[in-house]
Order: C-alpha cells, then sequence, then structure tokens
C-alpha cells in the first residue's frame, strides 16, 4: 500500500474518531441525546439501555406492517421516487429553455430578471403554495422539488450554449445546415458537459429539499420518516437518519459524476 | 482562359464604430480570379486580408460591390466556397473520419452508404491519414489537423477553396511539410484556391497571382505579381531561381519599403 492511499485511509479514520469523542462528549452534557453506541444498537439491534431486545433500523429495512408502518428501505424509495420525478421533470423542461436562452439575446433579456429572481427562493416558501394549489402529498413534493431544481439546469446549459466557439458556428454555417442539425450536431454535443454540470446541482438540491417537503407534507418517505422520529422522541434514529440522507446523498452525486465524465467528449479517448 | 469565374467588383467593407462616421476597412477592391488558379492574398496584419476571405466566403457581409461566383451573386455562406480555417475548427468529439463524414453527408445526401464511406477514405488518403482516421482531432498533432481540415473542405467538392492563414499557426517544418501536401493534392485534383498569408516564400511557392493589399484603414489592392514558374515546384531549387527571386524582391520591396508598417 502507498503512503498517499494509506493517509487516505487513516486520516479520515481519526477525523471519525474525533466526532465519535465530541458525540459522546455532547450525550453526557445533553440529557436524553443518545450515545454513539445506543445509536449503533438501534441501527444494526441489540440490548438497548434500558436491557430491551431491539431489531434495529438497519437489520430489517424491508417490512410492511401496515400502510403506514413500512421499514425504512420503504421510505428511502418512496422519497427517492419523488426526487426522480420532479428531477426528471426538471431536466424534460429546463434543458430546453436553457438551450432557447443561450442561443437567443432575446430571450436571454426576457427570462434573466426572473431565472435570478426566483433561483434563491426556499424550498420551504414555495411549499405552503403549491399545498394549497395540488392538495396532494406527492404531488406537492415533486413539484417543489421541480420548481428549486430547475434553475441550475438551465442556467448551465445555457452557459453551455454560450460555450460553442464562433468557429464552430463558421463550420455549420459553410455546410448550411438548419436550426435543428446546428442543435444537434454542433450545440448539444458541446454543452452536454455543462447540462451534466447542471443536473449534478439540480440533483443535489433535489435530494435536500425532499426532506425538508417530506417533513412538512407528512404520509411517507425519509424526511417524514425523520420527524415522526422525533415525535416518538426516538432520538437515535434521527442520527442514523441524517446519516443515511449524507450517504443516499453522496451516493446519488457519484452516480451522477460517472454519467456526466460518459457524456462528456473533453473525457474521452485518453482513458 | 479569362473567362470570368470569381470577380470582385468594387468591394468594400465598413465597420460601424461611431453613430456618425464608419470605420472603413477594405474599400475599393476590383479582383477577377480563373478557374484553376492559386491565389494568394497578402499583406500586414490589419490590412482587411481575412475580412475579404470572410466576405468570399459568405460568413461577413460586404457593405458595397459584388461578389460573382460563375456569374452569380454570393449571398451567404455554402458549401461551394469550403473554408480552412486557420484553427483548423474541427469538432472535437468527432474522429477524424467522422469530421470529413459529417461535412460530405451533408453536402452530398445523395450518396450511399457505400459511395460516402468511399468518398470520405479516399480523401483520408489524399493527406496521408490512413493511420489516424479513428484518432479524435485532440489526439494528433497540429499539422495533422491542419491536413485534415484541408481534407474536409476538398470532400465536398468546393468551386473554391479558401484558406485563412491555414498555416499561420504552424512551425516552419510542419508549414513546409503541408505545404508539399497541398501542391501534391492540387496536381491531381485542379481546384481554384485562394491564401490569405502574411509569409512572402509561402506566397511565392505556392501561387499563380500574389495580390498584395495596402495598410488599413481603407486599405485595398496595391499590386498584383504573376508569379511565372513552372509547377511542380521544389522549393530547393528555387532557392536560385531568378524568376523565384524577383518575385520575392517584390513583394518584399512591396511590404517593406511602399507599405512599411510600424509596431504599434
Amino acid at each position: 500500500m502507498s503512503k498517499e492511499t494509506l493517509k487516505k485511509i487513516a486520516l479520515p479514520l481519526l477525523v471519525f474518531l474525533f466526532i465519535i469523542q465530541f458525540w459522546s462528549g455532547i450525550s453526557k452534557m445533553v440529557e436524553d441525546f443518545p450515545t454513539p453506541s445506543d445509536t449503533y444498537i438501534a441501527a444494526f439491534g441489540g440490548i438497548n439501555v434500558d436491557g430491551d431486545e431491539i431489531t434495529g433500523v438497519l437489520a430489517n429495512p424491508f417490512y410492511i406492517n401496515n400502510q403506514d408502518d413500512k421499514g425504512i428501505f420503504w421510505q428511502i424509495v418512496a422519497s427517492l421516487k419523488r426526487v426522480f420525478a420532479g428531477f426528471a421533470l426538471a431536466i424534460i423542461v429546463g434543458v430546453p429553455i436553457g438551450l432557447f436562452v443561450g442561443m437567443s439575446k432575446n430571450a436571454q433579456y426576457a427570462l434573466d430578471p426572473f431565472i435570478q429572481i426566483f433561483k434563491p427562493v426556499s424550498p420551504l416558501a414555495w411549499l405552503p403554495l403549491l399545498l394549497f394549489i395540488f392538495q396532494d402529498i406527492n404531488m406537492t413534493a415533486i413539484s417543489t422539488i421541480f420548481i428549486t431544481s430547475i434553475w441550475p439546469i438551465i442556467i448551465n446549459t445555457a452557459l453551455g450554449v454560450k460555450s460553442v466557439s464562433e468557429d464552430y458556428m463558421n463550420v455549420a454555417k459553410v455546410l448550411r445546415f438548419s436550426p435543428l442539425e446546428r442543435i444537434i450536431q454542433i450545440i448539444l454535443p458541446v454543452s452536454v458537459p455543462y447540462i451534466f454540470t447542471g443536473m449534478r446541482l439540480s440533483l443535489g438540491i433535489a435530494w435536500l429539499v425532499i426532506v425538508a417537503a417530506e417533513m412538512l407534507t407528512g404520509g411517507i418517505g425519509i424526511g417524514f420518516w425523520i420527524w415522526d422520529e422525533y415525535n416518538n422522541l426516538n432520538y437515535n434514529n434521527i442520527i442514523i437518519g441524517i446519516i443515511l440522507v449524507g450517504l443516499i446523498g453522496y451516493l446519488l452525486d457519484l452516480i451522477m459524476g460517472k454519467i456526466a465524465d460518459y457524456f462528456d467528449y473533453t473525457k474521452k479517448g485518453r482513458a | 482562359m479569362s473567362k470570368k469565374f470569381l470577380s470582385l467588383e468594387n468591394i468594400e467593407k465598413r465597420f460601424p464604430i461611431h453613430a456618425k462616421d464608419d470605420y472603413i476597412a477594405v474599400t475599393d477592391v476590383n479582383l477577377e480570379i480563373k478557374k484553376n488558379e492559386i491565389v494568394s492574398i497578402i499583406g500586414h496584419s490589419g490590412c482587411g486580408k481575412s475580412t475579404l476571405l470572410n466576405m468570399i466566403s459568405g460568413l461577413d457581409a460586404q457593405t458595397n460591390g459584388d461578389i460573382l461566383l460563375e456569374n452569380r451573386e454570393i449571398i451567404g455562406p455554402g458549401p461551394e466556397r469550403a473554408v480552412v480555417f486557420q484553427n483548423h475548427s474541427l469538432l472535437p468529439w468527432l474522429s477524424v473520419y467522422q469530421n470529413i463524414e459529417m461535412a460530405v453527408k451533408k453536402v452530398m445526401p445523395e450518396l450511399s452508404p457505400q459511395e460516402l464511406r468511399e468518398r470520405v477514405e479516399k480523401f483520408i488518403s489524399m493527406v496521408n491519414l490512413e493511420h489516424a482516421k479513428d484518432k479524435l482531432p485532440d489526439e494528433i498533432s497540429g499539422g495533422m489537423k491542419q491536413r485534415v481540415g484541408i481534407a474536409r473542405a476538398l470532400a465536398i467538392k468546393p468551386k473554391v477553396l479558401l484558406m485563412d492563414e491555414p498555416f499561420g499557426a504552424l512551425d516552419s517544418l510542419t508549414r513546409a511539410n503541408l505545404q508539399e501536401h497541398l501542391m501534391r493534392i492540387q496536381q491531381n485534383i485542379q481546384n481554384t484556391v485562394i491564401i490569405i498569408t502574411h509569409d512572402i516564400d509561402e506566397a511565392v511557392l505556392l501561387s499563380d497571382r500574389v495580390i498584395m493589399m495596402t495598410n488599413g484603414p481603407a486599405a485595398t489592392i496595391g499590386e498584383v505579381l504573376e508569379v511565372n514558374l513552372q509547377r511542380p515546384r521544389n522549393r530547393v531549387e528555387l532557392q536560385n531561381n531568378p524568376e523565384y527571386i524577383r518575385c520575392r524582391e517584390a513583394i518584399l520591396s512591396f511590404l517593406y519599403e511602399k507599405f512599411a508598417k510600424e509596431d504599434e
């Protein structure tokens, strides 16, 4: 093992130990705050501090007792479904708008102020309005994700279109490409890496939004689950929830990154 | 012989800078180019030679005057006036083969898949790039990229080949190599070629006529030089050829005595 690899393993391990220490410190100071070992048992099962035998959230993730009581796996699946629905909608609508804004100065002048104004609006601000419109948990969560994650896609797609060099457009002009041929043969290949950067940012936002949205809308989903565990005084599970949300978010970003690399012509042919 | 092929009549190009007066880049340009003639346009930077080429290619529109190709007015860019750009302008996500294929497919949609492949391969071998046909532009040298650019331009069977300082960005050995390629190709397929250059040796070596531009603003054609040298030409033998020396001196004196340019 090289020295570099050793460092990459040892240094995070040191930080991990420090976090565990810090966490133990907090649980000594705050009454009822779960200790690391409590949390471990709550996650993987064992005998808890009260002497009761418990199964653990992660040890039995697939159970379905009834419509309102399902294992953590189903909570996550429910959240992911909403995230991907909202995200897919944001791509379908956002990419064409981005192409339009990037290709037309007039479109840019017309739309840019509104993009800039809506972009920083928190999902929590949209939520009541959308809940009022749809009166439905799923539709509200999906539309909140859509409206907050569409902006990076529009902005980055437009940026990609603007990065198309004049030289490539000159080639297209000499060959008398139609507008559609210009988009397909020149503009899209250049913009794809930018579009994927936008999609990556957008998916990150979508995953952030879902937790907050589900806390407010209720029903099923990882966000609701965390809130529900708070109401049930299962503080262990809140921490498990946080770690899970972080891990899944990281995984989503990793996958998006791989897909982006695959479509990025600048990263092809030099493996 | 003097059949009208490409003619420029009273060409003028103005760029608006203020509300009132325009910047006159090029004015009063009259030029006739014969079929299969190789003409180079030489001048100091800023003399509007690239502007002139852009107007012939149609990428830029002249303010006044007419450009006629086979007695038809040129409006906008088109594949019958193929351009070899200085920075090659290959699409970096397409291989050498695909770059040429894309152009041929668009300009000659009537070709069968078999004919298309044969045509693309013919032009790849014309510039000796069979070994690199599946490489991406970023994986080949600058000189090779420019050869692909030439192959792409020739493959769409243009009436005029326009070259905008085609070898300007290359080192002198590679440049010489590409000049040889161009002369060899021209021996095989006769073409009308206009080359923008600032290299005197290149102009004399390649051209039948050298058009010398005065300095801008309001640049125009200063002198036209006929190069009466037999083809094929050999750059080494030419070094002591009286005609070659006469042509070089004529251009030198035009550029550095009559229209010397101060460094800005």
